[in-house]
């Protein structure tokens, strides 16, 4: 974990409510895909918990939705503004158990952390195949980010304005592969746990205090015992959800 | 050069600066960014007999100025405490620290401490009695003078440590229920526990937290703080441990005028982590820039 200061080095619109931010600084304490990082925002009391879409060696990429007064004002930031983050949170995903084919499905705002595994596991040599959910074309996002990494794409809206007519599920049902791994609202991961015929891992969201595992504020139960969301999270293995 | 030093119950602090129990966990995740040691001393996770889970989530709230918070006293319970925690929090922390205690029964409160009382890591007691207690129709032991009086007694008669009672601000007296447990023989007081708020969520039209009410804390609560430690401070023989909002040196330094002896800082640990260092560092300067040579010469100087 490292708090330090960032400079936005672009801020735009994907969709009506979904924007990329880039930002400028220290990346050293991301160590995984499907870390976060938590950002002081002037005037509120809490961080904003971000999940990490991509990130190097001098930028970290993040894609939000507007969804609550922080992100709205997160929408109005302009280039060159610098950002308090905390970076460097959470477990993230491991990509060790993948095999040679997993399968990435993420939905809606759930799609950002998937881009950075997918390049992670496309450079470990793995066949990687990514099924993006939305409600309707219009909030389609980085569907050609994904392609152009060489992954293999599917796309399904609910109400069949692109790609399959139906849920992430109508996809991942007729596909092979070695394991999975999820982001995504809590209605599409019970969907993904009636559906999938392998092992993988979750990716969970809930309301955080402090991000960095200090306040028990996310805490969850697991078969593996009692975690924070924040800290031995967010990302858990299949097997040791409760469901 | 100023002299930050205070003596809290007969244990001498370097700094009056204690982070308060709940925002800091038992430390390490913190050590990990500066180290810790700079503290006064802190205040651990609240630590009751059995292991506790806790509410449900959502357990956190934001407000204007500070968060409400429903953890609901999640912990690993005593025993693991002493034999995980602790010699875990020996490898990054080297002075005394203050061991945070809740219960929900006398015999529970006594237990607990007991068993704390005999780890020479553990410098204080601080007794939470905010809980409800499960024998008396779950009315708060901290709400009434009686109750209060109880636990400090039952808690003073099992323990050789200095016991500080941390009170809740949630009571029509507080002056009534600091004396109570004065005489009781509590060694200190600290004050104020949160303050129990709710918030609505307009989009589901239901409180944002599972529990429904929740300790509202962070800077907006500071005036109650500073209100309650003036009020306290003036009543009772002993020292007092002021905390609520508490985010700066000023801050600090106001707490002690209204009558602090230490100082513990909550929220504002979990907004920024590094805000207990800070405040450490920036102490001498606003000292010296209001003209304090010694914060012992500023204890209850508003008074």
């Amino acid at each position: 974990m490292v708090q330090a200061i960032y400079t936005i080095q672009e801020n735009t619109a994907l969709t009506e409510l979904v924007y990329k931010m880039v930002l400028e600084g220290d990346t050293s304490a991301l160590t995984a895909p499907g870390q976060f990082v938590n950002i002081q925002l002037e005037g509120k009391f809490l961080r904003r918990p971000i999940s990490v879409c991509d990130f190097d060696e001098s930028t970290i990429t993040l894609l939000y939705k507007v969804v609550g007064e922080g992100t709205e004002q997160m929408a109005h930031m302009t280039v060159g503004q610098t950002l308090d983050v905390l970076v460097g949170l959470g477990n993230g995903f491991d990509t060790a158990k993948s095999g040679d084919t997993p399968v990435l499905i993420g939905g809606g705002v759930g799609v950002p952390p998937m881009y950075n595994l997918c390049k992670k596991l496309l450079k470990e040599g793995k066949s990687v195949q990514v099924i993006l959910g939305f409600n309707t074309k219009n909030e389609i996002f980085y569907e050609d980010e994904f392609k152009a990494l060489g992954a293999t794409v599917y796309v399904a809206t609910a109400d069949g304005s692109y790609g399959t007519k139906g849920f992430v599920t109508d996809v991942l049902k007729n596909l092979n592969y070695t394991y999975f791994y999820t982001c995504g609202p809590m209605p599409m991961f019970k969907a993904i746990e009636t559906t999938v015929v392998t092992s993988g891992q979750y990716s969970f969201e809930e309301r955080m205090g402090c991000g960095f595992g200090a306040c028990m504020g996310c805490s969850c139960k697991t078969k593996y015992g009692n975690k924070r969301i924040c800290r031995e999270g967010p990302v858990l293995e299949r097997e040791e959800v409760i469901w | 050069m100023v002299n930050t030093k205070v003596n809290l119950c007969g244990i001498d602090l370097e700094n009056p600066v204690i982070p308060a129990s709940g925002t800091f966990g038992f430390g390490y995740e913190f050590a990990e960014l500066y180290d810790i040691n700079c503290l006064g001393t802190f205040s651990f996770k609240g630590t009751t007999l059995e292991p506790r889970f806790g509410n449900p989530t959502p357990r956190i709230a934001e407000c204007t100025s500070g968060m409400i918070n429903a953890v609901g006293l999640q912990n690993p319970g005593v025993e693991k405490v002493i034999s995980e925690e602790l010699p875990k929090l020996a490898k990054c922390f080297h002075k005394p620290v203050m061991a945070n205690v809740s219960g929900f029964s006398v015999d529970a409160y006594a237990e607990t401490c007991r068993l704390l009382d005999t780890q020479d890591q553990v410098g204080w007691l601080e007794v939470n009695i905010s809980c409800p207690n499960v024998h008396g129709g779950g009315m708060s032991f901290g709400t009434d003078p009686a109750q209060a009086a109880i636990v400090t007694k039952a808690v003073k008669e099992v323990t050789k440590k200095p016991v500080i009672i941390k009170l809740s601000p949630n009571v029509t007296d507080i002056v009534a229920i600091a004396k109570a447990c004065e005489e009781a023989g509590a060694d200190g007081i600290s004050l104020i526990n949160t303050l129990l708020g709710m918030r609505i969520d307009l989009k589901i039209k239901k409180p944002i937290i599972a529990n429904k009410m929740g300790g509202f804390s962070g800077s907006a609560i500071f005036p109650v703080a500073v209100r309650m430690v003036y009020q306290v401070s003036q009543a009772v023989n002993i020292p007092v441990v002021g905390m609520g909002g508490v985010s700066t040196a000023k801050d600090v330094i106001e707490m002690m005028l209204a009558g602090a002896t230490a100082v513990e800082v909550g929220a504002a640990n979990l907004v920024n982590p590094c805000a207990c260092r800070d405040i450490i560092n920036d102490l001498p300067k606003v000292m010296k820039q209001y003209g304090i040579k010694d914060l012992n010469d500023i204890i209850g100087g508003a008074h």
